[in-house]
């Protein structure tokens, strides 16, 4: 079974019909012993950075993706549910001095990219890296993405980048956990089978 | 890796069913909106817009159970327009699948709802609709309302800034000139409202030849709405595609699997 994380975030139905046509039970819950127990939890995430911590906290979903880290099992995070795996995130910074602290699984924070036009909207390449399993088969696709911050510094783990404005980060691969900075539940074809390539490795 | 270019076909959907010119010979139901969507799907749409113009309540009701039906089965992101007047509204048909809203006579009667739209939900759920007709305003250009035939005086590039700051994500431009006439997009519209958003600028009305979805590009637009030419069979959007990509902009190819 999949679970989708509830707190609070926007159109998760797209979500789970996306992850149900791989065949697996799909529920969208905050249950925490139904997190727990699934064998994939998904980490979806629209709007700030700020206020999906918030959301995250306010179900004690950080302690549901820290358990699961330990436990290495597998975890998946889109967009800004990918975003908040990073130490920190500078989303409202405005209203707000200061960065938000993230779960911190990854290394750098996520600021807004230097590009005239945002949000980055649309349809993008990116470059997969070596033995992707989530890009596996889909190396020469597009993917679609709604977005004006990212993280953008490197680190150790199997990262696919893309471009606008900078070079950012549009998804990582770290032992049991995924995450995509790209909407694979909106990118078509291409996001569909990127999402099989993960519930197979389950 | 560049962003692509857009195509995005917008239905009219009354009461559940896809109305005004729409000429398919391959459907089996050219009214039925999820069965279109699915087809523009196949054919290489990169999203999806349905402009609700239900009159009544009832078809609005029906409108969410059109959007839920449609999200079931098309992965690409859906926007849907048309009589949204609060945050209510807006959650409404999110939950029902929506990825994106556009709204427009609201936001000019209450530019707040802007704002309040873009606090609840995020600035990328928020497509600002503006009418636009050449008329006698500072920048030559004004917003309408009631499908052009109302004027508002306000200046089209004086509101697009002003529905920047107050957080919309995209900006769809309708020429209200061009629209219908298939003789092009309005593209001095185009170039003049540009440097005013900086959100991305989808451009509507008057698509008729190949070269006119090339020359709106040409003129700023991120991405192209058009509806008859592409419901009445003129242009398959894999053609409108493989156009654009000889000519040398970037294109998402339908997906090989």
């Amino acid at each position: 079974m999949i679970a989708i994380l509830d707190y609070g975030s926007g159109n998760l139905r797209s979500a789970q019909r996306a992850f149900a046509t791989t065949g697996h039970e799909v529920v969208v819950t905050a249950d925490r012993e139904i997190c727990r127990k699934s064998a994939g939890l998904v980490v979806p995430g629209v709007g700030a950075f700020r206020s999906c911590m918030k959301g995250l906290l306010a179900v004690g979903g950080d302690e549901i993706v820290r358990e699961r880290l330990n436990k290495q099992q597998s975890t998946f995070g889109i967009c800004i549910g990918m975003q908040i795996f990073f130490e920190s995130g500078t989303e409202t910074a405005q209203e707000f001095p200061g960065a938000t602290p993230g779960l911190g699984i990854w290394k750098g924070s996520v600021d807004k990219l230097n590009a005239p036009v945002l949000p980055h909207m649309g349809w993008n390449t990116v470059s997969a890296p070596q033995n992707s399993l989530l890009f596996k088969g889909l190396e020469e696709e597009s993917f679609y993405f709604v977005h004006s911050y990212a993280a953008k510094t490197e680190s150790h783990k199997k990262i696919a980048w893309a471009e606008y404005g900078d070079r950012f980060i549009a998804a990582i691969e770290d032992e049991a956990f995924f995450a995509t900075q790209f909407h694979p539940e909106k990118s078509g074809a291409a996001g569909l089978a990127l999402i099989k390539n993960w519930t197979d490795s389950l | 890796m560049t962003l692509s270019i857009r195509i995005i076909p917008c239905l009219d959907v009354d009461s559940g069913r896809v109305v005004k010119g729409v000429n398919f010979t391959n459907l089996v139901d050219a009214g039925d909106p999820v069965e279109m969507a699915s087809l523009y799907d196949r054919e290489g749409a990169d999203e999806l817009t349905f402009l609700d113009i239900s009159a009544s309540s009832s078809g609005r009701d029906t409108t969410i159970d059109v959007v839920r039906r449609t999200a079931d089965q098309v992965f690409i992101p859906l926007t849907v327009g048309g009589g949204i007047r609060s945050v209510k509204d807006v959650n409404a048909l999110l939950r029902a699948g929506a990825d994106k809203v556009s709204i427009n006579t609201a936001a000019l009667a209450r530019p707040a709802l802007i704002a309040e739209i873009a606090d609840t939900f995020g600035s990328q759920v928020l497509v600002l609709s503006v009418d636009a007709r050449r008329a006698r305003t500072n920048s030559g250009f004004e917003v309408t309302t009631h499908g052009g035939r109302k004027g508002t005086d306000i200046d089209a590039l004086e509101w697009v800034e002003k529905a920047c700051e107050l957080g919309v994500g995209e900006i769809l431009l309708n020429s209200m000139d061009a629209d219908g006439t298939r003789a092009g997009y309005d593209l001095g519209m185009i170039r003049a409202v540009r440097p005013k958003a900086n959100v991305p600028l989808i451009a509507s009305g008057g698509a008729g030849t190949m070269e006119d979805f090339a020359a709106a590009l040409d003129a700023g637009a991120d991405a192209l709405l058009a509806a008859s030419v592409f419901h009445f069979g003129i242009h398959r959007i894999s053609d409108v595609k493989e156009y654009l990509s000889r000519s040398g902009y970037s294109v998402r190819m339908p997906s090989k699997r």
